[in-house]
């Protein structure tokens, strides 16, 4: 039963980024991508990690995604005619990213498929769904310093942007 | 036990589709219901009658509502896109249900021996001798709230109209400014709580004489997340989204018949939602004198104080006038947030003084 609702969720996810990434239309390419991402938490819900699924629809599906739709609808881009499609000069680096991290990934998933196979252990037991004070103690007293230079990264974007933002608004005064 | 099917026992595939079907037509009669509720306590507070003639009282207003709704013209306009267009409605409606799945309305009942959580995501498991739900009930329901403003924010763009178009940005600036409060207003009740599931959240706050409730002990955050709930479903005095005297009815101006009715059963599902998440976290859930006693009275507690609520959201929209935009973003940012924020940090230090 887990199974076929993974690879249904599993197609559902695949062909859903398939179809946010070659869509033309921006707001529809969110849309798809949004798809995608909810069945990407259903998937860490049924890998017994309802944290994590929960964090991703909150994050990614409720504030990112919703954050990039008010950007299209301020500035106006929601029409695919006007935008400018990239060059297959620019494909390259992307290309080769792309190549670099599926390389890696099928390397550690072939490894792994290996020396199991080769031990022919036993599966290991589900893990027990983590609590959050778990994860909460986790996070704050073994990462704590990390915790705090990204949340200092995140103020500096934060300057960052009002610094944008303040400067443009004077520009237009001038 | 009888027969299994994937080693559960067909009573709980039974239980479940019965609550499922509870939820639901409750859900939707008190929709129905509320917007008659509204127009006559809105009515009688300016000292109108409100609707009197279908029915007795206009009781039969609802479905002379609907009637009327389902036989309207359906209108696309013709340089909208389509195909948000027509989703648009679904998923502003769809995420205001689904929410009910993790909010529990009763105890434990027993029938025919089984037991049964009255909440559709739990089950209960006689070898532990306990109820099991989801185990991040509170962030669900955060994340179905954050995946509504999708429905009004693609309504907005795909209408293809200015005033539909400044109503979803409205909308999706208000959302995502209220959201931040709110969560971090049940922040505060988690601090107290230890757990997010919202099966153990009701009943640490069991008590006959009701002072368990987290009402009392972080007022402030039950005040504030209220507020935040009513700007996040864009109720008065938050309804800017739909603005008439600005913007004709905001991202909804472009459509008509079902589809306009699907916008409207979403804001009043959401008014319930809200309401019992409201009850749920802050005003004890289905506790009451006797409800563990007698299994049957928890549900009517929860409606009563769910009952209770809405009014108090209708008894808002009679007294207070709509804000401004900037007076909106203010209040959400320098006032709602720094306090939020603070609250947190007072619970945080006499919590570790108490301990």
């Amino acid at each position: 039963m887990e199974q076929i609702i993974f690879y249904i969720l599993a197609g559902v996810a695949v062909i859903g980024t398939i179809l946010a990434i070659t869509e033309k239309h921006p707001v529809h390419a969110i849309l798809y991508l949004v798809t995608s991402l909810f069945s990407i938490a259903v998937i860490f819900y049924l890998l017994t990690a309802p944290l994590v699924a929960a964090f991703e629809v909150i994050l990614y599906a409720g504030a990112i995604m919703v954050l990039f739709l008010f950007v299209i609808m301020m500035l106006d881009l929601g029409h695919p005619e006007k935008g400018i499609a990239p060059q297959w000069r620019q494909w390259l680096p992307a290309l080769a990213l792309a190549g670099v991290s599926i390389a890696s990934l099928a390397a550690v998933i072939v490894s792994r498929h290996a020396s199991a196979a080769a031990a022919a252990a036993p599966a290991p037991a589900p893990a027990p769904a983590l609590p959050i004070r778990e994860v909460a103690r986790h996070l704050f007293q073994d990462h704590g310093l990390a915790v705090e230079l990204v949340s200092l990264q995140l103020l500096f974007a934060l300057v960052g942007a009002l610094y944008l933002g303040k400067q443009s608004k004077g520009g237009e005064t001038k | 036990m009888g027969i299994e099917i994937l080693g559960l026992p067909m009573m709980y595939y039974i239980a479940m589709v019965a609550k499922v079907l509870v939820a639901f037509v409750f859900v939707l009669l008190t929709v129905a219901y509320a917007t008659y509720a509204e127009r006559k306590i809105i009515g009688h507070m300016q000292v109108r009658l409100g609707p009197m003639r279908t029915g007795w009282h206009g009781l039969l207003q609802p479905i002379a509502d609907g009637v009327k709704l389902f036989f309207k013209e359906e209108i696309i306009p013709s340089q909208a896109s389509t195909f948000a267009y027509l989703l648009a409605p679904l998923v502003a409606l769809i995420p205001a249900f689904i929410t009910f799945a993790v909010i529990p309305f009763g105890g434990v009942i027993e029938v025919a021996g089984y037991k049964i959580p009255l909440q559709i995501a739990s089950y209960f498991d006689t070898a532990a001798g306990r109820v099991f739900d989801i185990n991040v009930g509170v962030l669900y329901i955060l994340a179905m709230s954050s995946l509504g403003v999708y429905g009004i924010v693609l309504a907005g763009w795909a209408s293809n109209s200015k005033y539909s178009l400044l109503g979803g940005l409205r909308a999706s600036a208000q959302m995502i400014s209220y959201e931040l409060s709110a969560g971090l207003a049940i922040v505060s009740v988690f601090m107290l709580s230890g757990t997010l599931s919202l099966n153990e959240i009701v009943a640490q706050q069991s008590a006959y004489n009701g002072f368990n409730w987290f009402a009392f002990k972080q007022p402030l955050a039950a005040i504030m997340f209220f507020i935040c709930s009513l700007a996040e479903i864009n109720r008065t005095p938050f309804d800017l989204p739909e603005a008439e005297t600005e913007l004709v009815s905001g991202f909804c101006t472009e459509y008509s018949s079902m589809k306009y009715a699907m916008f409207f059963m979403a804001e009043y599902a959401n008014m319930v939602t809200v309401c019992a998440l409201t009850t749920t976290l802050f005003l004890g859930g289905w506790n009451g004198p006797m409800a563990i006693a007698i299994p049957l009275l928890g549900p009517v507690y929860f409606v009563a104080k769910v009952y209770f609520l809405m009014f108090v959201c209708m008894w808002i929209r009679a007294t207070l006038p709509r804000y401004r935009y900037d007076q909106l973003m203010h209040l959400g940012w320098k006032v709602l947030l720094p306090l939020s924020l603070l609250n947190i940090v007072a619970t945080g230090i006499i919590g570790y003084f108490i301990n």
